[in-house]
C-alpha cells in the first residue's frame, strides 16, 4: 500500500505537474551550465556533473538527492559530493547495478575510466 | 558466453572477432557482467527465466562501423536489437525483446552535426541526449529550444522513432523530424527526403524529397538502423505564459474539452496540457469516505463537495508560446470562449520571458514545457519505487470520451481487484494533436507473483481498450505482440503488410526481431 501511494506521487509529477509538487531552482545551477563551468575542473567533477548531478545535484528537483534525504534523514548528507564515507567499490556497484528507480549505466555511457574519475571525485574528502 | 538463438557457438565466435576488428575490442561486450548492463532496469520479468537477456552487445562509433556490424550479422543471421541512449525506461530500457539478441548500442554515436538558429533545425546522431543538445545550445548561445521528453537522458532519435511526446509546440517528436539516414539490413545506406539528393542544401528543411515518403516505416519498426536524423527546433520565443480555467460541474468537461480542441486545432494553443480535477489532490477523510461508499461518490455529491470547499470540478492549465503581446491576447481570447461555461473561473499564470537571465527561477518538472530537460519525473518517493511500466491508450479529444474512458477503466480495475484511487487515470494530456493520451502506471517490483499478475492485468486492459476503440500509442516490449494483435482490421492486414516489408528489406530477419509485433518469417507465429 505504501509503495503504491508513493508510486502515484511520482506519476502525479509526470502527468499533471501540479504547482504543489513542483520544485524551484535557479537557471545557473548544475547541468544547465555544467560543460561551461567544468573547464579547468578535475575530470571526475566534470563527469559527475554530466552524468550524476541531474539526479544527485543540489536542489529539490533532484530525485536522487530527495531519495537520500528520505533515507538518511540528515544522518548523512543527501548530496553525494558532500559525503566522506563512500568507497569507490560502493559507487561503482550502484552505477553498474542501479538501485530503486536508478537504472544501470552501461560502459558506452559511463566508461570504466569515467567511473574511476567519478569515484575519485566523490571520495576526495575521505579521511585516510 | 551466451549465444543468440539458432546460432552455432563457433559461428558466434567468428562474428565476435569480426566485430572486434570493425569497432575495436573495447566495444564488443560478451561477459555476463557487461551484457547484464543491458537488462531492463524496470523489467516486468525480474527473477523469471522468461526475462529476455542479450547474448552480447556491440557499440559502433561511426556509420561505417554500423554498416560493418550489420553486414556481419546479416551473413551469420545474428539478431540485433538497436538502442540509442538505452534509457527507454518503462518501455523496455536497453533490453531486447527476443532473448539472446545482440544489442546494437549506438550511444557512442553522439555527434551534434548541426544546429541552425536561423531556420531552426538540428541534425544529430542517435547517442545525442536531450541534455547533450541543451548544453550545446546554451554553450553556443543559440536562439532555439529543444523539446525534451520528461526524462532528459533520452535520445532525440530514439524517442522520436518510438513516437514519444513532449510539451512545447514541437511536442510530437516524430512529426518534428526532417530527414533521416538509415543503414539497411544488407549494409546499404539510405538518406530520406532531400537527403537523397547529393549535395542537397535542404535536407532538414523540406521533408518529402521526391517520390514515396518512407520515413514513417522506420518508426516503431525494425526495417533499418537510423544513424542520423534531422529535427525542427522551436525558435526561442519571447514569452511563455500560462492561464488556468476552472469549471464547477461534472458535465462541464464536455464544453471545456470542446473549447480546448477548438483552440488547439486553430493553432492558438500549441503545447501539452492536461485536463485534471482539483478534487484528485484533496486529502480529506470526508472526501475519501464519500468515494469509498458502495457505488462510489455520485457526480452530484462531488459537485456539492467541491462547491462547499470552493474547489473546481475540472481545471486545465493552458500554455501559450510567442511574443508577449500575442500570448496575452491569446489568453484573453481563450477566456472569452471558456466564459460560455457557467461558473468558469480564470487565473492568470506566470509569464516567463526569454532568454532566461542568470539566476532566474525555473520550476521542475514544469521546465520541460520551456525546453529545459531534467530528471525530476523520477521524483518523490524514488527511494521505494523499483520502476514502472506504462499502459498508454489514445482516446478522442472530447469530454464524452474522457468520461467514458474513466468509467470503463475504473470498472476494469475493480473487476481485476486493482486499486484505483482518485489518480489511477493520469491525463488526459494533449501530447499529440487532435487526441488525448492517458497513462496508467504499473509499479515494477522484485516480486514474481505481483509482476505476473500485473502482466495479466496489463494485457486485459489492452483488450478492454480495443473493445472500446482505443489503442496504445506505444508499449513495453513485453506487450508489443498483444498491442499489435489489437490493430486487427481486415484480418490483421496492417501487420501482414508490415511483414511483407520486413521480408523484403530484411529477409534474414536480423534487425530488432519482434519490435512492435513485426517478426521475421522464421520467428513468425501463425496468425489468428
Amino acid at each position: 500500500m505504501k509503495k503504491g501511494g508513493i508510486f502515484l506521487a511520482v506519476m502525479v509529477c509526470f502527468a499533471f505537474a501540479p504547482k504543489t509538487t513542483s520544485a524551484q531552482e535557479r537557471v545557473t545551477s548544475s547541468w544547465t551550465t555544467a560543460t561551461v563551468s567544468g573547464q579547468g575542473q578535475p575530470r571526475g567533477y566534470v563527469e559527475y556533473q554530466k552524468f550524476c548531478s541531474a539526479c544527485h545535484g543540489e536542489g529539490i528537483g533532484r530525485p536522487g538527492t530527495l531519495a537520500l534525504q528520505a533515507k538518511y534523514k540528515g544522518a548523512l548528507p543527501a548530496l553525494l559530493d558532500k559525503r566522506t564515507d563512500l568507497t569507490p567499490q560502493l559507487i561503482k556497484m550502484y552505477v553498474r547495478n542501479g538501485i530503486t528507480v536508478m537504472p544501470t549505466f552501461r560502459k558506452t555511457e559511463i566508461s570504466d575510466a569515467d567511473l574511476d574519475a567519478i569515484a575519485a571525485y566523490l571520495t576526495r574528502n575521505n579521511k585516510p | 558466453m551466451r549465444v543468440p538463438p539458432g546460432v552455432a557457438p563457433r559461428d558466434f565466435s567468428d562474428v565476435i572477432k569480426q566485430w572486434q576488428e570493425a569497432v575495436g575490442k573495447d566495444w564488443v561486450f560478451t561477459s555476463d557482467e557487461d551484457t547484464d548492463l543491458y537488462r531492463d532496469s524496470y523489467s516486468p520479468f525480474w527473477h523469471e527465466d522468461v526475462e529476455p537477456v542479450p547474448s552480447a552487445a556491440v557499440a559502433p562509433d561511426t556509420v561505417e562501423q554500423v554498416q560493418a556490424v550489420v553486414k556481419v550479422a546479416n551473413t551469420y543471421k545474428i539478431p540485433l536489437w538497436t538502442i540509442s541512449t538505452g534509457k527507454n525506461l518503462g518501455y523496455g530500457g536497453a533490453a531486447p525483446l527476443l532473448g539472446g539478441s545482440v544489442v546494437l548500442d549506438l550511444k557512442r554515436m553522439d555527434r551534434i552535426l548541426e544546429v541552425n538558429d536561423k531556420n531552426h533545425y538540428a541534425l544529430v546522431e542517435p547517442g545525442v541526449s536531450y541534455f547533450d543538445l541543451y548544453r550545446y545550445i546554451r554553450e553556443k548561445g543559440l536562439k532555439v529550444w529543444i523539446d525534451p521528453a520528461d526524462p532528459g537522458w533520452g535520445s532525440l532519435i530514439g524517442n522520436a522513432v518510438d513516437r514519444g511526446g513532449g510539451r512545447t509546440p514541437m511536442r510530437d517528436h516524430f512529426d518534428a523530424h526532417c530527414g533521416m539516414e538509415v543503414v539497411l539490413a544488407n549494409g546499404d545506406i539510405v538518406r530520406t527526403g532531400m537527403g537523397a539528393l547529393p549535395g542537397s542544401k535542404t535536407w532538414q528543411q523540406y521533408r518529402y524529397g521526391f517520390g514515396p515518403y518512407v520515413d514513417g516505416i522506420f518508426s516503431q519498426s525494425n526495417f533499418g538502423v537510423i544513424t542520423k536524423m534531422g529535427f525542427w527546433l522551436y525558435p526561442e520565443p519571447e514569452a511563455y505564459m500560462t492561464g488556468t480555467v476552472a469549471v464547477p460541474k461534472h458535465d462541464d468537461i464536455i464544453p471545456l474539452v470542446a473549447n480546448l480542441a477548438y483552440l488547439m486545432n486553430s493553432g492558438i494553443i500549441l503545447g501539452t496540457t492536461t485536463v485534471g480535477s482539483p478534487l484528485n489532490f484533496v486529502r480529506d477523510p470526508a472526501l475519501a469516505a464519500l468515494r469509498a461508499k458502495p457505488g462510489g461518490a455520485s457526480s452530484q455529491e462531488l459537485e456539492q463537495y467541491a462547491a462547499e470547499k470552493n474547489l473546481a470540478y475540472w481545471s486545465i492549465e493552458l500554455p501559450f508560446y510567442g511574443p508577449k503581446k500575442i500570448v496575452a491576447a491569446q489568453w484573453e481570447y481563450a477566456k472569452s470562449r471558456f466564459s460560455a461555461i457557467a461558473g468558469a473561473k480564470f487565473q492568470d499564470g506566470s509569464t516567463t520571458t526569454f532568454p532566461l537571465p542568470p539566476g532566474a527561477p525555473i520550476q521542475f518538472p514544469a521546465s520541460v514545457a520551456m525546453g529545459i530537460p531534467n530528471l525530476a519525473v523520477f521524483g518523490v518517493g524514488s527511494a521505494r519505487s523499483e520502476g514502472h511500466i506504462w499502459f498508454s491508450p489514445i482516446i478522442p479529444m472530447t469530454g464524452e470520451a474522457v468520461l467514458e474512458a474513466r468509467q470503463v477503466f475504473e470498472s476494469a480495475y475493480r473487476e481485476m481487484g486493482m486499486q484505483t484511487g482518485p489518480m489511477f487515470f493520469l491525463g488526459p494530456s494533449s501530447n499529440y494533436p487532435r487526441c488525448f493520451l492517458v497513462l496508467f502506471g504499473f509499479p515494477i517490483e522484485h516480486d514474481v507473483d505481483k509482476n505476473r499478475a500485473n502482466r495479466e492485468h496489463f494485457r486485459r486492459l489492452i483488450q478492454i481498450a480495443a473493445e472500446h476503440g482505443w489503442g496504445e500509442y506505444r508499449t513495453h516490449t513485453a506487450f508489443m505482440d498483444t498491442v499489435m494483435d489489437a490493430y486487427s482490421f481486415n484480418n490483421h492486414a496492417l501487420r501482414r503488410f508490415h511483414e511483407r516489408i520486413k521480408d523484403t528489406v530484411d529477409p534474414n530477419g536480423i534487425l530488432s526481431p519482434g519490435r512492435c509485433g513485426v517478426w521475421p518469417k522464421h520467428l513468425r507465429k501463425a496468425s489468428a
